[in-house]
């Protein structure tokens, strides 16, 4: 494949790889070859006829969709010839078509206006009535519009090879023909949305979009998603200080053109009407309204007068919140407030591992190492519920490099589709079980291994035995669930270790002890819910909340500040895979602070110097002192992803049984998602989406 | 769930095809020949079967004309609507079946004997207006002939 063949395109010398596609070879020249059926990644359909061009000593016109370049190929795109072909191309496209742009959601962003506005089809020689065909809803985010469809069968494919769901189909025959969803009316489906983001036209349109904009009315603001792991990259689209999309815009990033059902509708969980707006304070046993300069001062009050008496404090930190926030968070705690006392909740044992591989180095794998690798193993873990740009990925491995995977699961999975081996096994005795694919592992040259919370501690290190002894390359990802997990663990969040896994040879209590505790004088809870299935607190600390709503742990506070989403801030995160990258602030939300503000205020209340805590400055302290993260900001500030390189020894016990995954599925996220109105919407949709069952 | 039997039928056909999907004609034919037509229920064991979504054999049934995702009667009467029989005094002969029958096209009568069904072009354009019963081709068609061959099949 790695053969270069040269090719002459519009009279220029160009070379491209034996085996590329014309319409890829092109591309990297400048050179684009409109086309509506084609999709990078998904199988040829070549139904479009968009993308012909002529090609001497070839007597018709070729699709350059399909056609491999060769050796002395000369090619031309753009002649009267298939200029004229092209625009007789929309004529039939747009035979049916209602030519609704005025009140289509597409208009402006439309792969059909743009080539009928390039080529000119304007006027067509058909007389007769269109055929119309009622709009149809097929889920709370989904509408299909069919006189708009061009049948390109990209929705389809997407969801047949993208997602492995096969939602969508073709029904009948030429000019009756209609895409269908699975359930005769509606669709029983992830409603991840991936049709309506490749849909090239106004046909599949998005429920919570439609209709509220133009697409040049949103400022477009590209930031990391705010739900589980895996640090998918999105484009808000933002129209008087309100979210109103969020898809990928320009594809790039570790997610490509992906989201899931949470990426891509649930960002209107910080528009809730629930969301606090100002800070409450316990008055005569109830929470009521304070100004934020009473709740800062009655804070800090609090705060000095128990460090002064030497009180004990304990500090509960998220999973949710920025590196920077974390960072400053752990410094407050151990600075500020002497404590060490500081924990999150933990979902995933990458402690262990970093430990394992110490002195190794370039073992950690990255998304792009899930979607090249010859072999993946998933252990414990739901993958394409808990981490569907990971299972995308691994989908996208399959189809494009026959990857090897195999699932070793408690209970039927979605990867078993693909899988060449499934093996199904007692939570636990997932490494067990790995022995009998060693061969096969060894013989693929290369694997990566994704584990779950099943596998922790001595499990983990067993893990890594095992991949020793095959002799080829092994990666492994510790799972874990929340949008920056891993930066918690990293930036200090435990009382066990300092930011860079460096290990705080101090004792400290941990949330279960936190939680337990008789002797806590102060309880500090950031973006956190423990009490959420729990009873209340054993103590009676002074109980300070910073969180978006009332949730289980504020409604017990004594403060609860309001604070700000992840799409209302900037700062960094890491994904499950330790790959960190940049958020940016989309919105502002009325009436609240980001945590890291919240932190800044009460150190100045308290006359604490921590340093100064604006993300910027954050990030670069950082960078200089914490290790693994000296990252390069320019791959950051671009919108790349920087693979940090946090390496071991890590010399302490891990508590293995403080680690716990959420199970969250494709559905949920921890306490935010109940929040989103179009989470709920489809929860409450009738079908089997929600019963948690993996297709 | 398939039976036995149609399974049996179905996987003898699998040595015929390079892969299971392409079984999926012949196995959407199996089913019908045994159920009458295709439910549901009947494409999810079949996909099952062949390792296929039910979404992509419904594409494939809607396509054929001969596979049938609605119950049918005991006899199929496929009736071409193209150009030449329509130049020819199809719609008149379509009229004349539908007043004997009581039925709109794309209906069954009540006593499930006959469905009338449209089709497009039955190859035999040098005899139009041509319909097709079940498997066989009726030609040259007029309102007494249609009389005539309706009276065979009970």
């Amino acid at each position: 494949m790695s053969d270069l063949v040269h090719l002459t395109i519009d009279g220029k010398p160009i070379e491209a790889p034996a085996g590329t596609l014309l319409i890829d070879a092109v591309r990297k020249y400048g050179i684009e070859i409109p086309a509506f059926c084609y999709y990078e990644g998904l199988a040829l359909q070549a139904a479009c006829r968009m993308c012909l061009v002529e090609v001497e000593k070839m007597p018709k016109l070729q699709t350059a969709c399909t056609l491999p370049v060769a050796e002395g190929m000369v090619v031309r795109t753009e002649t009267p010839v298939v200029a004229d072909a092209r625009k007789a191309m929309l004529e039939l496209v747009l035979t049916n078509h209602p030519l609704d742009c005025p009140v289509c959601d597409k208009g402006g962003e439309c792969e059909l206006q743009d080539m009928t506005f390039r080529y000119g089809a304007g006027e067509g020689r058909f007389n007769e009535t269109k055929q119309h065909i009622d709009e149809k809803q097929w889920s709370p985010v989904v509408f299909f519009d069919r006189p708009r469809c061009i049948l390109c069968y990209r929705c389809v494919r997407i969801c047949n090879e993208g997602m492995g769901v096969a939602a969508l189909g073709i029904a009948n025959r030429a000019v009756t023909s209609e895409i269908i969803p699975n359930e005769a009316d509606h669709l029983n489906c992830d409603e991840c949305g991936m049709c309506i983001d490749v849909c090239p036209v106004g046909a599949l349109t998005s429920g919570p979009y439609r209709y509220k904009t133009r697409p040049w009315e949103m400022d477009h603001i590209a930031t990391i998603c705010a739900h589980c792991a895996d640090g998918c990259k999105t484009t808000l689209g933002v129209r008087n200080n309100s979210i109103i999309r969020a898809n990928n815009r320009d594809h790039s990033g570790l997610n490509g053109d992906f989201l899931c059902v949470k990426g891509r509708f649930a960002f209107d969980y910080g528009a809730s009407q629930e969301r606090l707006q100002t800070p409450l304070a316990r008055v005569d046993g109830k929470l009521e309204p304070i100004s934020w300069t009473r709740a800062l001062k009655t804070i800090a009050a609090k705060f000095g007068e128990v460090r002064q008496r030497g009180g004990a404090f304990g500090v509960i930190g998220s999973n949710h919140t920025t590196n920077e926030e974390n960072y400053y968070l752990q410094k407050f705690a151990r600075q500020g407030l002497g404590t060490n006392n500081i924990d999150h909740h933990r979902t995933g044992d990458v402690i262990t591992l970093i430990d394992a591989l110490a002195g190794k180095g370039g073992q950690l794998a990255t998304v792009e190492d899930i979607y090249n690798a010859p072999a993946v193993v998933v252990l414990g873990c739901d993958l394409s519920h808990q981490h569907p740009m990971l299972a995308y990925q691994l989908r996208a491995n399959v189809r494009h490099h026959q990857a090897q995977i195999y699932p070793i699961t408690p209970g039927p999975v979605r990867e078993d589709n693909q899988a060449t081996r499934s093996l199904r096994v007692d939570k636990g005795g997932e490494v067990e079980a790995l022995g009998s694919l060693a061969a096969e592992l060894k013989q693929a040259g290369g694997v990566v291994i994704l584990y779950g919370d099943p596998v922790k501690g001595d499990a983990v290190r067993k893990l890594v035995d095992f991949g020793e002894s095959l002799g080829v390359p092994v990666k492994y990802v510790a799972l874990v669930d929340y949008s920056n997990s891993r930066g918690a663990i990293e930036m200090g969040l435990t009382p066990e270790l300092l930011p860079g896994m460096t290990p705080s040879n101090t004792g400290g209590m941990r949330i279960g002890q936190m939680l337990a505790s008789t002797d806590l004088d102060v309880l500090w809870v950031v973006g956190a819910n423990p009490l959420k299935n729990r009873a209340a607190l054993a103590g009676k600390p002074f109980l300070v909340v910073q969180d978006l709503f009332r949730t289980e742990t504020a409604e017990q506070a004594d403060i609860v500040l309001p604070a700000g989403s992840a799409y209302e801030k900037n700062g960094t995160v890491t994904n499950v895979c330790g790959q960190v990258q940049m958020l940016k602030k989309g919105i502002g939300a009325m009436g609240t602070k980001t945590d890291l503000d919240i932190f800044a205020l009460l150190a100045k209340e308290m006359k604490l110097d921590l340093g100064p805590a604006t993300p910027d400055a954050l990030l670069a302290e950082i960078r200089t002192t914490v290790k693994g993260y000296d990252v390069v900001l320019a791959v950051l500030a671009t919108g790349g992803a920087a693979m940090t390189g946090v390496n071991g020894p890590v010399a302490i016990d891990v508590p293995v049984d403080a680690i716990h995954s959420a199970n969250d599925t494709m559905y949920t996220s921890g306490s935010i998602s109940r929040y989103s109105k179009a989470l709920t919407s489809l929860m409450e949709y009738p079908g089997e989406l929600y019963s948690g069952k993996s297709k | 769930m398939l039976t036995p039997e149609e399974r049996t039928e179905i996987e003898a056909e699998f040595p015929h095809y390079p892969n299971r999907k392409a079984v999926c004609i012949d196995a959407m034919k199996i089913v019908q020949k045994h159920r009458g037509w295709l439910s549901d229920e009947a494409l999810d064991d079949i996909g099952e079967l062949l390792g296929m979504s039910s979404t992509d054999l419904d594409g494939v049934a809607t396509f054929y004309n001969l596979l049938f995702r609605r119950p049918v009667g005991r006899h199929v009467i496929y009736l071409c609507d193209s150009v030449s029989c329509w130049i020819m005094g199809g719609d008149q002969q379509r009229n004349h079946i539908c007043k004997r029958l009581g039925i709109a096209s794309g209906e069954t009568t009540a006593d499930g004997r006959f469905t009338l069904l449209p089709v497009v072009c039955l190859g035999a354009c040098d005899h139009a207006p041509v319909m097709m019963v079940d498997q066989d081709t009726h030609r040259d068609l007029t309102p007494e002939k249609i009389d005539q061959i309706l009276e065979q099949y009970d």
